[in-house]
């Protein structure tokens, strides 16, 4: 009796102690516990699965060495990436130091949202850095509100991917729009699988690249702070993209972005190919191309407003605010973005943003000779934005996208384009507001 | 045997007076009884459990429902104002998104898990009797199984890719000229639930077939020698016996596919396609969420999509139920 009574002394708790106690466990499992970060914490990079990032980890340790700490890097693909930043830093995580972003992507959100640090003074700060030696447009696109908050690492433009074999008849690579046009209806043999011209087709996927032909039509996303999609270049640049798909292009372009596009030039299958120029290598690596010895690479065609094409800083780096070791996560963008270390990576064909790089021939050696040319021209005459300048790019690219697919489709664009055009206008008013931060 | 007695006493005399049923410790401090003990101490012990269950399904829901009253963009964290329902009316109103993906949520469903059931229950009746290979063939069954939804979702999309796929190559052969499969508008959701079909048939085969095994025997012999052909032994026999089992797969499976997501995803991409041809409710929360940080509307769309979800488990349960008794 007496032993079955004892343990009751440890259950004399009241109900409000119980409570009190619980409660306490659970902040105390809840709480941040200290902000600092240890010595032993390894410096944490969060990035794109891009041939950057690959090049780039070949060289961490020369920044191990001079920062005294491990540096880890995770690589993602781009869907990937942008979610796991929308919910990891949606709880302020700290687990994260440096991220990889598309500036034009997710910059302007991040910095609204308070995710990515102001480096307006370190990058200005340091002489030895020469922020002015970017290239304009790619530093131009680095700063929201006023506050530099990443710098680019990879700069991109379209190409003009064509067969040299079948071209040569027609006296080689088009210098126009128009010509390029005739050159795929004529090339194409759809009946028996091959296309005059390859594409991207996906709503939201293709407005980037299409981006390059609605600039060379004269026309553009937004003109003066409204929508600039129902414009008559705009409609002509849309018709001219779905003619392009739906006359020479390959079935199904709908559903085509450039996982789906780039296996068809790859393997011979198509004349032509417009894509980004960063991803050249493919055609050039014998295991997944047919065309390794007929590729060539040529300039954005002319429309009617001359060759504009995009020259935009595809992936920049930005330091998370939440991170708990800015200084080294700065040292960091700071080793990767240096001149020395542009200009290697571009040596080893990774396109960058400083202006000395490129004025370096020695580092365009590892580009076939075409398409250092192309890339020359087309940063030259390039644009710095392949999609609206809004905060919310994603619902933006499905508004602009849509009379790209009518047009691919062969449905009537000029009416579709008349829809999009009032839907883009309502959403700019509503994103306005949203950047008033 | 002691504490046993002790306990009940202490119980007994609890429900008469509240100061012996404390009792006195030695040191004349009350203690607890062992009734109370027990009350407490099961709370104490369940307490771990709760607060996962709490933590892991009631506060993301509770958390939800709080942001679908909200205006929540861009960050969850970011400032944001509550709007009462209105986002439940933006998303109730909204023909062009919306409503098509509650259509296609339904169709899919239904279209996928009403082919399975039907190819799950045929594979079922002739795997019901042993024959010669009979594992092999439920080996190979169980291989779309094993595999993860984006695994077969890339494998599908090379095998239909209108250009490079195997599959317009096969066709060929027979005179069928080339089809767009998921590249098509049209085509893309038929498609889509047809991989669903290859994948989860097994699941439904294996299930249906745990049913029809522990199905008494006597019934359908007694109808063999009444002369009921195995047609007539199939739906008045073994059909009606097997129901509570079917719709139990039913619930199990719809369910399930109502909530696809990453088939969806991998093959079609953000918003279900160019056309929004496949775009059901999981995709369109989704793209809500990480396509237009729009928290506060895909926070009220996932809210209906649960409640739609719960109505259609409470509707099919309550039939199981009633074909039980």
């Amino acid at each position: 009796m007496t032993q079955a009574i004892r343990p009751r002394r440890v259950l004399e708790l009241s109900r409000r102690s119980f409570g009190v106690l619980a409660a306490a466990s659970v902040l105390a499992a809840c709480s941040r516990g200290p902000q600092t970060a240890s010595p032993d914490a390894p410096l944490r990079v969060l990035a794109i699965n891009h041939v950057w990032t690959q090049a780039i980890s070949r060289y961490l340790p020369e920044l191990e060495e001079r920062i005294g700490r491990r540096v880890t890097m995770r690589m993602l693909t781009a869907d990937q990436l942008t979610s796991s930043f929308n919910v990891k830093l949606n709880a302020s995580a700290t687990d994260i130091d440096v991220m990889t972003i598309r500036p034009l992507q997710d910059q302007m959100l991040f910095a609204r949202n308070g995710w990515i640090a102001d480096l307006t003074d370190r990058v200005e700060g340091d002489a030895d850095y020469r922020w002015t030696d970017f290239q304009d447009a790619p530093r131009e696109r680095s700063v929201t509100a006023g506050a530099a908050v990443s710098v680019p690492v990879v700069t991109e433009r379209p190409a003009l991917y064509y067969r040299k074999d079948l071209l040569e008849d027609f006296g080689g690579a088009p210098a126009t729009l128009d010509d390029m046009l005739d050159i795929a209806l004529e090339l194409q043999r759809r009946s028996e699988g091959f296309f005059g011209f390859v594409g991207r087709g996906q709503r939201s996927g293709a407005v980037t690249q299409w981006s390059s032909f609605l600039y060379s039509f004269g026309g553009d996303f937004t003109v003066d702070g409204r929508s600039g999609i129902g414009s008559p270049e705009a409609i002509a640049a849309y018709q001219y993209y779905g003619r392009l798909l739906h006359d020479a292009g390959p079935p199904g372009a709908t559903n085509m972005s450039l996982e789906q596009a780039m296996p068809i030039f790859a393997q011979g299958k198509a004349a032509m190919y417009v894509d980004a120029d960063a991803i050249y290598s493919n055609f050039l690596d014998d295991s997944i191309s047919t065309v390794t010895d007929t590729v060539g690479f040529a300039p954005f065609p002319a429309g009617q407003a001359g060759s504009v094409p995009h020259n935009i800083p595809s992936w920049s780096l930005a330091v998370n605010e939440f991170s708990l070791l800015r200084d080294d996560s700065w040292e960091f963008v700071r080793w990767a973005s240096s001149p020395e270390m542009v200009a290697r990576l571009q040596s080893e064909g990774i396109p960058g943003a400083r202006q000395s790089v490129w004025d370096d021939p020695a580092t365009l050696a590892s580009f076939p000779a075409d398409l250092a040319e192309a890339m020359r021209v087309n940063a030259a005459n390039g644009v710095g934005h392949d999609r609206p300048e809004v905060m919310q790019v994603g619902r933006a690219r499905d508004i602009v996208g849509r009379p790209l697919v009518s047009g691919i489709v062969g449905e009537d664009v000029a009416s579709v384009a008349a829809d999009a055009d009032a839907e883009f206008n309502d959403f700019l008013v509503r994103d306005n507001r949203q950047q008033e931060f | 045997m002691t504490t046993t007695t002790t306990t009940r006493a202490a119980a007994g005399s609890g429900s008469g007076s509240g100061k012996s049923a404390r009792g006195v410790a030695p040191s004349g401090k009350p203690f607890v009884t062992f009734e109370q003990a027990n009350r407490r101490l099961k709370w104490a012990l369940l307490a771990p459990a709760l607060g996962f269950v709490g933590l892991m399904i009631a506060f993301p829901l509770a958390f939800t429902i709080n942001l679908s009253l909200t205006d929540a963009f861009g960050a969850v964290n970011a400032g944001s104002s509550y709007v009462g329902l209105q986002n439940f009316a933006d998303a109730l109103t909204d023909t062009r998104r919306f409503w098509p993906a509650v259509g296609r949520t339904v169709a899919f469903t239904l279209g996928a898990v009403v082919l399975e059931t039907v190819l799950g229950l045929a594979l079922a009746m002739l795997m019901r009797k042993a024959f010669r290979g009979m594992e092999i063939v439920r080996t190979i069954l169980m291989v779309p199984l094993l595999a993860t939804p984006v695994a077969i979702g890339i494998l599908w999309m090379l095998i239909l890719d209108p250009t490079n796929g195997i599959a317009n190559h096969l066709l060929g052969f027979v005179g069928v000229p080339p089809q767009e499969f998921l590249g098509s508008v049209s085509q893309s959701l038929p498609t889509l639930m047809l991989i669903d079909v290859w994948q989860w048939t097994p699941m439904m085969t294996v299930l249906l077939l745990a049913g029809l095994t522990t199905l008494p025997e006597e019934p359908e012999e007694a109808a063999r020698v009444d002369g009921a052909n195995a047609w007539q032994r199939f739906v008045h026999i073994i059909l009606p016996m097997l129901r509570t089992t079917i719709l139990t797969a039913l619930v199990l499976r719809g369910v399930d596919a109502l909530k696809t997501f990453d088939l969806i995803y991998a093959t079609k991409g953000p918003g279900g396609g160019s056309d929004f041809e496949a775009e059901t409710l999981n995709v369109y929360a989704y793209g809500l969420t990480f396509d237009y940080q729009e928290y506060g509307l895909a926070s009220a769309v996932l809210v209906l999509f649960t409640l739609f979800i719960v109505a259609v488990v409470v509707v099919l349960r309550r039939r199981t139920e009633r074909s039980a008794s």
